[in-house]
């Protein structure tokens, strides 16, 4: 696709008709509809009107769209373009351009006559925004279920205009024509451009909405599975995108935060004469140990936020053990009530009768997001309203979330999803969007605020931390007989959706939340038939809870990567001590049982572990067999594992430097079983950076911090994967296991996460093959691969 | 506050500012443009990058006072509506995710070609490895660079097809 340069659009013309409406349905109902900023990207496609109006003081200025009425998710304009509005956000995955491919199948018109619209919480339905890798699984259904509707409805109108029942019609590229002579056609746009379709769906919740129109089978899908590319990109590309970081309001100041030096620390009292004087200064505001500083410019609230002198009395207590000691602490210390305990047959038993057992234990530590760019938000109060500019990927509960911390009714509240720096669970919490909130409000004009990176990289939500101990019995010849796991794991209070008592700055006003999350975990999602099973996870507190840089958050597949890299890791051991080929010791172990659900995981798990080995040329023997000696030591490492419905088994080539330590992961093969792909350059896309973050948090990651607070405050000290460590092949084999896999009906299933969870077991595996020996403390940076190598 | 004039994109732009700003912000909120982004302000990630004569220059750390050469930001990379071929070749193989890094990845490869046109693939690691990418696009990014390289070397345009194996 060759592309061109258009003219950018901006917000400020895309939302300027936008001003004083109520909501697009006002619109509808007034005559004279056109589109705005429809360009090449097709990015901003706001539907505005002509002559906007302001609305009578008896409508709320920001409703809810209802998602019971078809005119909430799409529109036709004259001239034959289409707008589609989803409640959900593309964090860079391509879900906007998949969900837009749905669409247009759906309703029968071309991908490049339509728009798609997403996260406006005052213009599109409440589904969520984004998260749980649901987008294509659960949304895309809506999607789909909304545009047939449209279809059906428009198929109507056009049987009353041309005479011809609706039978004996079709329609293609937004145009419908009677079977029996094409002569007789009717265009979307003639038929419903710029008016409202009046059609009401059924459906107890957004989820389960639906029209009376079935979906089109698989096979009479167009669109859908084409590497269609991705909208947003072109404007990515030549800086014409407006990003939430972009936006300039008039009026408009800038805050920075100033956070407590030692955590738990409480705040005495601020010298505001320390900046008063430097140029910009308008204010510092100060709630609890919520400090923040504001200036005309964005540099001097850097500056001024640097300089301002305040007063901390330390705490009594060390809010957490140093990150040396973390794994220590959560083994020795007694850990919360409750969590997950779940036994299957009867562990004990068969251990006493198992002819070998293998015990091994595995550490995890505190990973960051670490956001490319930091936490960021822009609230503007004008008219007595509450407009926030965010790239949270949960628009719809900042909203609900920002009204109730500030008191405010949510009718007075929309928030605008732009975008802005990977998401990956980090803005489900946006900290910053309910700083710039409370800011906008308590100063009533425009803020915007970002924080630092020492700030990002030290505060953000964290990945927790985890602690396992394993145990394995093996009968005579070699199967597992019996399975003992016990996880530990740092993340009580665990901080929830937007909400008004868990965000941070919430925290350090001293809210508290009445019922703290309870944490805990899911123990590793494998299919594999072990008779006698004991799960155990147990959430560990530190003395600090709240308003502490170690709270935890979702981070990309929440706790699936900590729990796989124990559980596959173990496996391995398990087939070591077996004497077994890895991915012989697997298939065994999942041919165990012919017992199978609804999603076929067991079949589609077998699926993916032949597909990867197959594709990779692995022949059988067992790991750490073939040690070479020279240098640098080369191994292949196997893991497997699903997420929720979507199966994913890998091998990696690890090349392992004996001088230096350096582990590079050469080669990486994927097999992905999601079911229907729909666009597969998108998939493979999302799939090779899921391996590349896994590879990041596998080798590099992990949040160090001393008994005051977090040391990791940039990226010396939190280093992520850089180019250099970007494998030389990855090879992706897109699977469908499927019994059935030509059923009209075949679902897509989660692509977003599940192939980042056996990053690390693979190459600690692979690791192990090449040198014999097992790292089981991730990250293997290094100093800690040498000192394995030493021992 | 001092006058500074500045030379940014072919336009000169005459301002009263702080002489130890950094370029970063004037170019972001004085002069509106979106391209360099604020990432670390420490000359870590590459986030913020513009081209000053040629190099690859981290514009978070260069006082707006300390630019004596005209600047070029990803909006002043196409030509004449031409996107430039690292632009095209970055569209052609779909490299951004999120793509807030990505101003910094494409300066970079810009200035690397520019340098050296046809890079190894180790040169091409080396020359870009300063630039981070937290939606971890290096596979991509590669690849690219080594497209927009051919593209370079025989004046064609991009085009939709995978020109390079990956």
């Amino acid at each position: 696709m060759k592309w061109t340069p258009h003219a950018s659009t901006s917000l400020d013309d895309a939302l300027a008709p936008w001003e004083g409406a109520t909501s697009r349905r006002d619109f509808l109902k007034s005559s004279g509809l056109f589109v705005l900023g429809f360009g090449a990207t097709g990015g901003a496609g706001f539907v505005a009107s002509a002559n906007g109006q302001r609305p009578n003081g008896d409508t709320v200025p920001y409703p809810e769209p209802d998602f019971h009425d078809l005119d909430s998710w799409l529109v036709v304009h004259e001239d034959e373009t289409a707008v589609f509005y989803v409640g959900k956000t593309d964090g860079g995955q391509g879900t906007g351009t998949a969900i837009r491919q749905m669409m247009c199948d759906e309703l029968d018109i071309g991908f490049d006559q339509t728009t798609l619209v997403m996260g406006r919480t005052d213009l599109t339905v409440d589904q969520g925004g984004s998260g749980g890798s649901d987008a294509i699984e659960r949304d895309g259904a809506v999607a789909r279920r909304v545009a047939a509707e449209a279809r059906r409805a428009l198929l109507e109108l056009a049987s009353d205009r041309l005479g011809v029942p609706v039978d004996g019609l079709n329609a293609r590229e937004g145009v419908i024509f009677s079977n029996a002579n094409s002569s007789k056609r009717v265009s979307y746009g003639q038929l419903v451009g710029g008016q409202r379709f009046d059609v009401i769906l059924t459906g107890a919740n957004v989820n389960a909405i639906t029209g009376i129109a079935p979906i089109k089978s698989v096979q009479d899908l167009r669109l859908v599975g084409q590497s269609i590319p991705r909208y947003d990109i072109p404007a990515k590309v030549d800086g014409s995108l407006e990003w939430a970081v972009d936006v300039n309001l008039p009026g408009m100041v800038h805050a920075r935060n100033v956070r407590p030096p030692i955590v738990g620390a409480t705040l005495v009292a601020i010298d505001e004469s320390s900046v008063r004087d430097l140029p910009g200064f308008i204010q510092v505001v100060n709630r609890g140990n919520y400090v923040a500083v504001v200036c005309e410019r964005e540099e001097q609230a850097i500056e001024a936020a640097q300089k301002l002198e305040v007063e901390w009395a330390s705490p009594e207590f060390a809010p957490f053990p140093s990150s040396e000691n973390l794994f220590d602490y959560l083994r020795n210390t007694t850990p919360e009530p409750g969590g997950f305990a779940r036994d299957n047959g009867d562990p004990e038993a068969a251990f006493a009768d198992a002819e070998t057992i293998v015990a091994a234990a595995y550490d995890v530590p505190f990973q960051g997001h670490t956001a490319i760019g930091p936490a960021h938000g822009i609230a503007d109060p004008s008219d007595g309203q509450l407009t926030i500019y965010t790239n949270d990927m949960k628009p719809y509960s900042l909203r609900t979330g920002v009204a109730e911390f500030l008191g405010i009714p949510a009718e007075q509240v929309r928030v605008i999803w732009m975008d802005g720096p990977q998401l990956y669970g980090r803005t489900a919490a946006d900290d910053a969007g309910f700083e710039a909130a409370f800011l906008a409000h308590e100063l009533g004009r425009p803020v915007r605020v970002q924080w630092m990176r020492n700030e990002e990289t030290a505060w953000d939500t964290k990945g927790p931390a985890f602690a396992f101990n394993l145990r394995g019995g093996l009968d005579p010849k070699g199967n597992v007989v019996a399975w003992d796991y016990r996880a530990r794991v740092a993340n009580y209070a665990h901080v929830g959706y937007n909400e008004p008592d868990t965000v941070l700055i919430a925290q350090l006003m001293g809210i508290r939340p009445e019922r703290p999350s309870p944490g805990g975990a899911r123990p590793p999602d494998e299919m594999y038939a072990i008779p006698n099973r004991r799960h155990e996870t147990r959430v560990v507190r530190f003395p600090q809870a709240f308003e502490t840089p170690l709270r935890t958050g979702n981070l990309r597949d929440p706790n699936g990567p900590q729990t796989t890299f124990a559980g596959e890791s173990f496996i391995d051991e398990m087939a070591a001590a077996a004497k077994a080929d890895p991915v012989e010791f697997r298939l065994r172990l999942l041919r165990g049982s012919q017992d199978d659900d609804a999603a076929f995981r067991r079949t589609r798990s077998i699926a993916v572990v032949e597909a990867a080995a197959d594709a990779y040329g692995w022949t059988p023997r067992s790991a750490a067999s073939n040690i070479g000696t020279s240098r640098i030591l080369t191994g292949r490492g196997f893991a497997y594992a699903y997420r929720i419905s979507t199966t994913i088994a890998h091998v990696v080539e690890v090349e392992v430097d004996r001088e230096t330590g350096r582990v590079w992961v050469k080669r990486m093969v994927c097999a992905h079983d999601c079911g229907l792909v729909i666009n597969p350059d998108g998939l493979e896309s999302t799939i090779q950076g899921n391996l590349l973050h896994g590879i990041s948090r596998t080798l590099f990651e992990e949040v160090q911090f001393d008994e005051e607070k977090v040391t990791s405050v940039d990226w010396r000290t939190h280093p992520t994967i850089t180019h250099m460590d970007a494998p030389d092949q990855i090879d992706i084999v897109i699977v469908n296991g499927d019994p059935n896999p030509d059923r009209p009906d075949l679902p897509p299933y989660g692509a977003g996460e599940p192939s980042h969870r056996l990053v690390a077991a693979a190459i600690a595996n692979g690791i192990y093959d090449a040198t014999g020996v097992r790292l089981r403390r991730i990250p293997f940076r290094p100093e800690q691969v040498l000192d394995a190598l030493d021992t | 506050m001092s006058e500074i004039t500045l030379r940014v994109n072919g336009e000169t732009h005459t301002l009263d500012v702080e002489p130890s700003t950094p370029l970063l912000y004037i170019l972001r909120n004085d002069l509106g443009l979106r391209g360099p982004r604020f990432g670390c302000g420490l000359g870590q990630c590459g986030t913020c990058t513009v081209l000053m004569d040629g190099r690859a220059v981290r514009s978070c750390m260069r006082p707006v006072e300390r630019v004596n050469s005209e600047v070029t930001t990803l909006e002043g990379l196409s030509t004449e509506g031409e996107l430039h071929p690292v632009q095209q070749a970055w569209i052609d193989e779909q490299v951004p995710q999120c793509g807030y890094c990505q101003n910094g990845q494409i300066l970079t490869a810009k200035a690397l070609l520019d340098e050296n046109p046809d890079p190894t693939d180790a040169e091409v690691r080396t020359g870009m490895n300063g630039v981070l990418c937290r939606c971890m696009t290096y596979y991509r990014i590669q690849a690219a660079v080594k497209r927009a390289s051919e593209m370079m070397a025989t004046g064609e345009a991009g085009s939709s097809e995978r020109g390079v194996d990956r």
